[in-house]
């Protein structure tokens, strides 16, 4: 790739925050790092990774609110989690963790264990136990 | 909690790729010079390897690099780094001893999940638990980080540097921490970069097992032709919107690592004074102008736009090209090197 042709594709994925640098070939031929706002294709790609996270948490919204989820399943969902690595950050089985995404089971929970949910998805545990908005 | 601020010198560069950059910073620190290219082409960084039973999200692994930590693992080989490692069970032993190490004037590398890095931009903060920074100070409850991949420095809060460093998933992130204690500032650069340089010819070229190495490229064609078949639309496309992002987002310099490793080679020209490494840069840097067709018309069919024409299978073809490219490339350097 050379230098005048590193992609200056801006989609704000980088919030203006910085630039990324690429490796480009100048004018003599020799490598050079090139800052880069972005690339279409990256963007492309970043965008459908977003948008999966996006549905999962539609999803579970509609779960919640339909009673057939808790809203322990949606703030999960929230921070990118399955339950698998949600129970890694509790320390709980993963089995456990499931059944806690059943309304009536979270309904259930104690003080100590829906703190250490809310610590897990950094919220309070008020926050835990609604749905935003 | 920690006493007195405190703010080691630490002369940050920005770079391609987390672990090579903090490679490079690190050394300069300690008075050796290397790029972050060197420093990728001494640890043998460059790799494929495509392993459609290892997935992470439900999607197959694809990497254009070997396993993270190890490129620092064999820099520090070749180079005679020696490097203090630790991990932690214990949170808060875990940032004492952070504390106690920057105490002495050091500055420190940390594992990290971006998902729990709150300066890093949004859109990349997913749960990556192999990102690489640098701790170099403290000023009351935030620290100094040189995070590579950024322009500038920045700081992180106590809290968020705890949650970043205790990060579960593949890997736990388990407080890693690292620092070199003896780093040679005569060290035989020669020797390393033409034994990291026999390395990643040697495993691009010879590697059993069809998924790695070169021969992994035209093994990820042949599952790309059936993918739209097995999967469905919907998932093929997400696993080739996978495989864009492991080539070309943040750290790999552009075309999976390959720009980065034509910039080694055009350094190794000049340091080992064999002139025609200058031509086999120049090689590599077509096979990444290969790739970066390759996830131009791939990103083009994830956004539905794709040119009438495109489809998996001459996607699979463009693979199946840069395929004999990389294995006709890695054989020639694997015999001259």
């Amino acid at each position: 790739m050379r230098k005048e042709d590193v992609p200056q594709d801006d989609a704000n994925m980088l919030d203006g925050k910085f630039k990324v640098v690429k490796y480009a070939v100048n004018e003599n031929g020799d490598y050079v790092v090139v800052p880069s706002v972005g690339w279409e294709p990256e963007n492309v790609a970043l965008e459908q990774a977003w948008d999966v996270v996006h549905e999962h948490v539609a999803d579970a919204r509609k779960r919640v609110l339909a009673g057939e989820s808790s809203t322990l399943a949606y703030h999960m969902e929230v921070n990118m989690m399955d339950p698998a690595l949600l129970s890694k950050h509790v320390n709980m089985p993963v089995r456990v963790v499931k059944k806690h995404l059943h309304p009536s089971e979270f309904a259930a929970l104690d003080q100590t264990l829906l703190q250490r949910y809310a610590d897990a998805l950094m919220i309070t545990v008020e926050e835990l136990k609604k749905l935003p908005e | 909690m920690s006493v007195k601020d405190i703010a080691v010198p630490f002369d940050h560069q920005q770079s391609a790729h987390c672990e090579t950059g903090v490679i490079s910073n690190l050394m300069r620190f300690h008075g050796l010079r290397v790029s972050e290219p060197m420093a990728f082409g001494i640890g043998s960084g460059l790799f494929y390897s495509h392993m459609p039973f290892l997935k992470m999200n439900g999607i197959p692994v694809t990497s254009y690099r070997i396993l993270p930590g190890h490129i620092f693992k064999r820099f520090s080989r070749n180079v005679g780094v020696e490097m203090k490692r630790m991990s932690f069970r214990d949170q808060e032993e875990a940032m004492r001893e952070l504390d106690k190490v920057l105490d002495q004037g050091l500055p420190v590398g940390i594992l990290t999940s971006v998902f729990y890095l709150p300066y890093l931009p949004k859109a990349y903060r997913f749960h990556f638990n192999a990102h690489n920074i640098v701790v170099f100070g403290r000023k009351g409850d935030e620290y100094l980080v040189s995070d590579p991949v950024m322009d500038g420095t920045t700081t992180i809060h106590r809290t968020a540097l705890v949650r970043a460093r205790f990060a579960k998933g593949t890997p736990n992130t388990n407080g890693r921490m690292y620092y070199p204690v003896k780093v040679p500032t005569n060290a035989d650069l020669k020797q390393a970069a033409a034994k990291g340089l026999r390395r990643v010819a040697r495993d691009m070229a010879n590697t059993p097992l069809p998924m790695f190495g070169s021969k992994g490229i035209p093994y990820l064609a042949g599952k790309l032709r059936k993918y739209q078949e097995k999967l469905g639309d919907r998932r093929a496309l997400l696993y080739l919107g996978n495989l864009i992002r492991m080539q070309e987002e943040i750290g790999t310099g552009g075309a999976g690592f390959r720009f980065m490793f034509a910039a080694f080679l055009q350094e190794a020209a000049t340091l080992l004074d064999r002139q025609e490494l200058r031509e086999k840069a120049k090689e590599m840097t077509a096979i990444g102008d290969q790739w970066r067709e390759f996830a131009f018309e791939a990103g083009r069919m994830v956004k539905g736009r794709s040119e009438a024409g495109s489809s998996f299978a001459t996607l699979a073809d463009r693979l199946d090209a840069i395929g004999v490219m990389e294995q006709r490339f890695f054989k020639d350097l694997a015999r001259t090197s």
